[in-house]
């Protein structure tokens, strides 16, 4: 395409001149402190002494003493299964209604399409910590209208802040901002679809339902992976919203979410080393999983929609 | 004006709205089904919305005793008292939140654009390794970034500063894909030759010929690195200490974390809460017609 001129000067370095400040900005703020993760995650403090003095507290080799001791860490362990349940609940849910959504908004005949298509994008705006804030108190009984509703018909209250239904009350949160988003990307790649190929259906006497499930749905395929794959990512990475309903309750504990977890280490113990050896094993889990799904993804893509269906 | 054009061009590629109108109209009916599924959808969004509207307005009495929904009387005094909150803090939360999205983000977004111009013109050696590297970074979780920045900005005595805030948000990996995915669609080969011929400089040619056919899209890049930063409670949660230079999400979550305790203190929770969503959702309702969602789904598509 773009023949280099030997004429022109410079066109040899430019891009790299263009480059040169995100290069910077990852080897600093990316790289950096990921390599010097993965140094703190093989060292430990060895205190000699009464651990008085400067020379006291000494950064030693740890080797794998940090990682096995994460991998045995209860509370570790426990925040990951938790957080697996929460993106059982998150995902399906978040992405069915944006699937929903998105088919019902491409529907011919569809009413007050451009308000409905806004309102259900409008929780992207909103900053997580303050969607949890407002659906925090949502849930409190106190200023709820649910509980205002419940208690006039004389029917149980149930605390949506603890046990079971705090996993619903969290997942609820991250659904809420998550949904437009992605009904977003999906309706776009629907509106790519050409016309003609619903015409000969539609002559063929196939209902909206069948065009949607036929049609419809596996030529945005692509896209539903790509959303499916961003929400898993986002998922094992939750730490907002669980923070921000810590304060309005005992039952999210500081541990509550593998990161929390990280942060509670870091900075609730001091112990760097620690933090350092379980950030490095949530990366390593996000980034088999991220390419192993896409692998999969790819494979299943070439075979189903090889022609035509994925661009 | 050319630019708009260039976004138009570009977003009849993406979508066939043209074609969706030509379907012939079979019955002047309303789908009912539909319609209705959507504004459940849309209620739903908007309750907690209209719930803190409402609240806001109440007094710390109204907040307990009165309907959810029936709007109170306290919305003036709320306000001042919020205003009044040691010194008016909330308001300097509000100017950091300003200040770390809007220079951030338009950083980030001229830290984009030559990345994306680059990788999406030039043919040079190690252009995909480059990008796919710079790519990476998506997929890293914030925290596990977030600690090692904050221990090495600790070694340069940048931490509990503005710049601790800032620095770490400047590379976006996600506006150099979206930027280079833009460049190589609104930016044509030729006029970028054509530009050599005529003796330009390839500062020149990107400054005076590619950014203004760029602009649509970086305006997205723009605006989603701004909701980005603006939303962003982790970092500066991991490197502020001085409430001074909290942003707005992070004063917010202390003022609830004091306030849980004393319902006294909601009503100014809920009052901040209020006024912390109103910059981000008018931003987000005049803009959204320059909002090129057609870019997000072209860089889905491929």
């Amino acid at each position: 395409m773009t023949s280099t001129s030997r004429k022109a000067y410079g066109v040899k370095g430019a891009p790299y001149a263009f480059l040169l400040p995100a290069t910077l900005l990852f080897l600093l703020f990316f790289a950096l402190p990921i390599g010097y993760a993965v140094w703190l995650s093989f060292h430990k403090v060895k205190v000699s002494g009464l651990g008085l003095g400067s020379g006291a507290r000494k950064e030693v080799w740890a080797g794998l003493e940090n990682y096995t001791d994460a991998l045995t860490d209860s509370e570790l362990v426990g925040g990951a299964l938790r957080v697996l349940g929460y993106g059982c609940i998150v995902v399906p849910v978040m992405l069915g209604l944006a699937l929903l959504f998105a088919l019902m908004l491409d529907s011919d005949k569809v009413r007050l399409a451009p308000f409905t298509r806004l309102a259900i994008f409008l929780p992207y705006a909103i900053p997580g910590v303050v969607a949890a804030l407002l659906w925090g108190f949502l849930y409190l009984p106190d200023v709820s209208p649910f509980y205002y509703v419940l208690e006039k018909f004389g029917l149980p209250q149930p605390d949506l802040l603890d046990g079971g239904p705090l996993y619903l009350a969290l997942s609820n949160i991250a659904v809420w901002g998550g949904t437009g988003f992605n009904m977003i990307v999906i309706y776009t790649s629907l509106q790519a679809i050409p016309a003609e190929v619903y015409e000969a259906a539609k002559l063929d006497g196939a209902t909206p339902l069948q065009i949607a499930l036929r049609i419809k749905i596996p030529m945005v395929a692509p896209s539903l992976v790509l959303t499916f794959f961003f929400s898993i990512i986002a998922t094992l990475q939750v730490f907002n919203e669980p923070t921000t309903l810590k304060p309005l309750t005992n039952s999210v504990s500081t541990t509550w979410s593998p990161l929390m977890k990280v942060y509670q280490d870091a900075f609730g113990k001091g112990d760097i080393y620690a933090a350092a050896a379980q950030a490095t094993i949530i990366a390593l889990a996000t980034l088999l999983l991220s390419f192993g799904f896409l692998r999969a993804a790819n494979r299943r893509n070439k075979r189903d929609f090889g022609h035509g269906g994925a661009r | 004006m050319s630019s708009l054009a260039v976004g138009k061009a570009d977003t009849a590629a993406g979508t066939t709205s043209g074609a969706a109108q030509s379907r012939p109209p079979l019955r002047r009916r309303i789908a009912l089904v539909p319609t209705i599924t959507l504004l459940l959808g849309a209620a739903y969004c908007l309750l907690p919305v209209a719930w803190v509207v409402i609240a806001a307005t109440k007094s710390g009495s109204e907040l307990f005793s009165t309907f959810t929904f029936l709007p109170g009387t306290g919305f003036a005094d709320n306000f001042s008292d919020l205003s009044a909150y040691r010194d008016g803090v909330y308001w300097q939360w509000m100017g950091n939140s300003a200040l770390y999205a809007g220079l951030g983000a338009l950083l980030s977004t001229v830290v984009s654009a030559f990345s994306g111009y680059a990788l999406a013109i030039y043919r040079f050696p190690g252009r995909e390794t480059l990008f796919n590297v710079l790519l990476t970074g998506v997929l890293m979780p914030p925290v596990i970034l977030a600690i090692p920045q904050y221990l090495l900005l600790a070694k340069a005595d940048l931490t509990d500063s503005y710049l601790a805030v800032l620095l770490p948000q400047l590379l976006s990996p996600y506006g150099v894909y979206l930027s280079r995915i833009y460049a190589a669609a609104a930016v044509p080969a030729d006029v970028v030759e054509a530009g050599r011929m005529d003796g330009a400089s390839e500062w020149r040619i990107f400054t005076r010929v590619a950014l203004p056919m760029m602009v649509p899209g970086m305006v997205t890049v723009f605006l989603f690195q701004f909701v980005a930063i603006w939303n962003n409670f982790l970092l500066p949660y991991i490197m502020l200490s001085d409430d001074e230079k909290f942003p707005i999400t992070l004063g917010l979550y202390t003022l609830l974390e004091q306030g849980a305790n004393t319902p006294a203190l909601y009503t100014l929770v809920i009052t901040g809460a209020f006024l912390a969503v109103i910059p981000l959702v008018a931003l987000f309702l005049v803009i959204q017609r320059f909002w090129s969602l057609d870019l997000l789904s072209g860089a889905v598509k491929s």
